[in-house]
């Protein structure tokens, strides 16, 4: 451990990885309470295609075309979706799953025929599957700080519309606050965060770097600014977490460690979290019950309920 | 310009508006909504006078929420047009308040009750700004007027059906509107709160304040409401509550389902 961190390579990998956490979660956040979670999956599926068209496209391996023809694809991923959805009896869910799979598929054989025809550089593109944040350059790392300062920006800049629009769009849009385009923005946020995790989770389990911190967050507080923090600072330790571990490991890719990192996070929140979690809620349950089984207690109780 | 000379300056328009040949606060002509191709509501034409709280009254799947949407410019009309004083909505957005439908939103939302309130300033900061100080003072008036002020910290997953229904009011007063559209703000709310919301619509009124206010309870229509809009898709009748809830015009409304007409017939007043 102390060995890696001396490798500079590695340090650039692990601020990749932490910086990617943290804005995801960020936005994760947004992504949850607009009751989108599975949106992150899509996008991050359909984007697969993107990326082996990009790399026959430009025939390198550089971030930028990569990230912007997954950003492409993903985009029309989704817009596929709504387009089922508003012109069809297909209902949102179907739509999701019919989409997800069918771009996934395209994007796998695409890949699987590149890798046949044994392009020159192609090898290192199958990562986008599973993840190898070890593969990431400091080019790459460099990408997903500006990428992550993007995204921090927005939020900042926007936050008390992003909040209006997951609470209430319908009074937002009364308000003659322009909704549509918030929203979006968020979609954007949302494409960008899920393109830049592509390299290191991969795009089988960026979705749940956006989702799973969120959730976790929402455990802890009642209030959006802590669930934002705490949404990014599970993101930044999960990132952090699953690159050390996969560095250190038998070359286990990242992506899965990620996500394991971050699903215990969850786990510990939904056991161990104050009002929300399990523990606080068995503990309440069982006060109440004691209560209720004491007459002088309960008929106390009782007139305090009734003030 | 600041807040003080905006209110004064809408205070004079508003006045202004009222005094000049006694424009309407609401003008709909020949609005029609379609969904899919199905349409919702049908050749929508009435007017509205200033200064009335408006009953709007008709069975399940009349189009009344969806009248309110139309009329804020929340959905496209396929036909037709609104004015509100006189001139298109567009340019007039400040002056309408929209109180929506409690269950529209999600109550395990994390956020406090004040910070739903403050939402209401929001149209008047635009995009990007902060609410401030006066933003804020404004808040807690409105959390006042509608007897919430002790729980502006709260949660609002904690809140009951009635304290929601408070807290999207003093939202609405926030806005400091002119014209408030309220979907069914009376809905499940128990006698204490539906009474405190009746009192607050009357001195909306008193204070030349138009309120159109989406309505369920026949019996009560007569008592609450100087002036009713019945819809069924499309317009049945509007104007004065004595002249327009006629057991004819609410036959017209609610077509055979006379349970409900024989059980409100001693409540309407006579034609």
């Amino acid at each position: 451990m102390g060995n890696l961190l001396l490798d500079p390579n590695f340090r650039w990998v692990l601020a990749g990885s932490l910086l990617l956490g943290a804005s995801s979660g960020a936005i994760g956040a947004f992504c949850l309470l607009r009751k989108r979670s599975l949106m992150g999956d899509v996008l991050a599926h359909a984007a697969l295609p993107g990326v082996g068209a990009a790399f026959l496209l430009t025939g390198s391996k550089e971030p930028l075309p990569l990230l912007a023809g997954a950003a492409v694809s993903g985009i029309a991923g989704t817009w596929c979706v709504d387009f089922i959805t508003r012109h069809s009896r297909v209902k949102e869910e179907t739509a999701l799953g019919l989409v997800l799979s069918v771009f996934f598929g395209i994007g796998v054989v695409l890949l699987t025929w590149i890798q046949r025809r044994g392009f020159a550089g192609q090898s290192g593109l199958d990562s986008f599957l599973f993840g190898q944040s070890a593969a990431m350059v400091r080019q790459d790392v460099v990408t997903i700080a500006v990428v992550s300062a993007v995204l921090v920006a927005a939020v900042a800049l926007l936050y008390k519309e992003l909040k209006l629009l997951c609470f209430d769009p319908a009074f937002g849009a009364g308000l003659g606050l322009p909704m549509r385009f918030v929203d979006g923005v968020l979609t954007a946020l949302i494409v960008l965060a899920v393109v830049i995790g592509l390299q290191a989770a991969g795009v089988v389990l960026t979705a749940a770097l956006l989702v799973t911190p969120a959730v976790a967050a929402r455990y802890w507080t009642r209030r959006l600014p802590v669930m934002l923090v705490l949404s990014g600072l599970f993101g930044a330790a999960s990132g952090a977490a699953g690159t050390v571990a996969s560095a250190v490991g038998p070359r286990l890719p990242t992506g899965p460690l990620i996500v394991l990192a971050a699903t215990a996070l969850f786990l510990v929140s939904l056991v161990a979290a104050p009002e929300r979690g399990l523990l606080a809620r068995g503990w309440r349950r069982w006060r109440l019950r004691r209560k209720a089984a004491r007459p002088d207690l309960g008929s106390r109780g009782g007139q305090g309920g009734a003030r | 310009m600041n807040q003080v000379q905006t209110t004064e300056l809408r205070r004079q328009e508003a006045a202004g508006d009222a005094q000049a040949a006694r424009v309407p606060a609401v003008e709909v002509h020949d609005l029609s909504v379609a969904y899919q191709k199905r349409p919702v509501i049908w050749g929508i034409d009435f007017q509205i006078p200033a200064g009335k709280l408006v009953g709007l009254v008709g069975p399940n799947g009349a189009g009344k929420s969806t009248l309110l949407k139309a009329i804020l410019g929340l959905v496209p009309p396929a036909s037709g047009w609104v004015k509100i004083f006189g001139r298109p909505y567009d340019a007039q957005r400040r002056r309408l308040g929209y109180v929506p439908q409690r269950e529209s939103v999600d109550w395990d939302f994390p956020t406090s009750v004040f910070d739903v309130v403050l939402m209401g300033r929001y149209g008047h900061l635009g995009l990007f700004r902060r609410p401030g100080k006066a933003d804020r003072e404004m808040a807690w008036e409105c959390l006042r007027r509608v007897g919430m002020a002790d729980f502006a910290h709260r949660q609002i997953s904690q809140l009951s059906g009635g304290q929601q229904q408070r807290v999207f009011l003093a939202r609405a007063l926030a806005q400091d509107a002119d014209i408030y559209f309220m979907d069914e703000p009376l809905a499940g709310v128990d006698a204490a709160t539906e009474h405190a919301i009746l009192e607050l619509l009357g001195v909306l009124r008193d204070q030349g304040k138009t309120v159109v206010v989406v309505h369920h309870d026949l019996q009560t229509v007569s008592a609450y409401f100087d002036w009713v809009l019945l819809l069924n898709m499309r317009l049945v009748a509007c104007g004065p509550t004595k002249d327009v809830f006629t057991p004819e015009n609410l036959q017209k409304t609610y077509g055979g389902r006379l349970t409900v007409l024989a059980h409100t017939a001693h409540t309407v007043s006579p034609a």
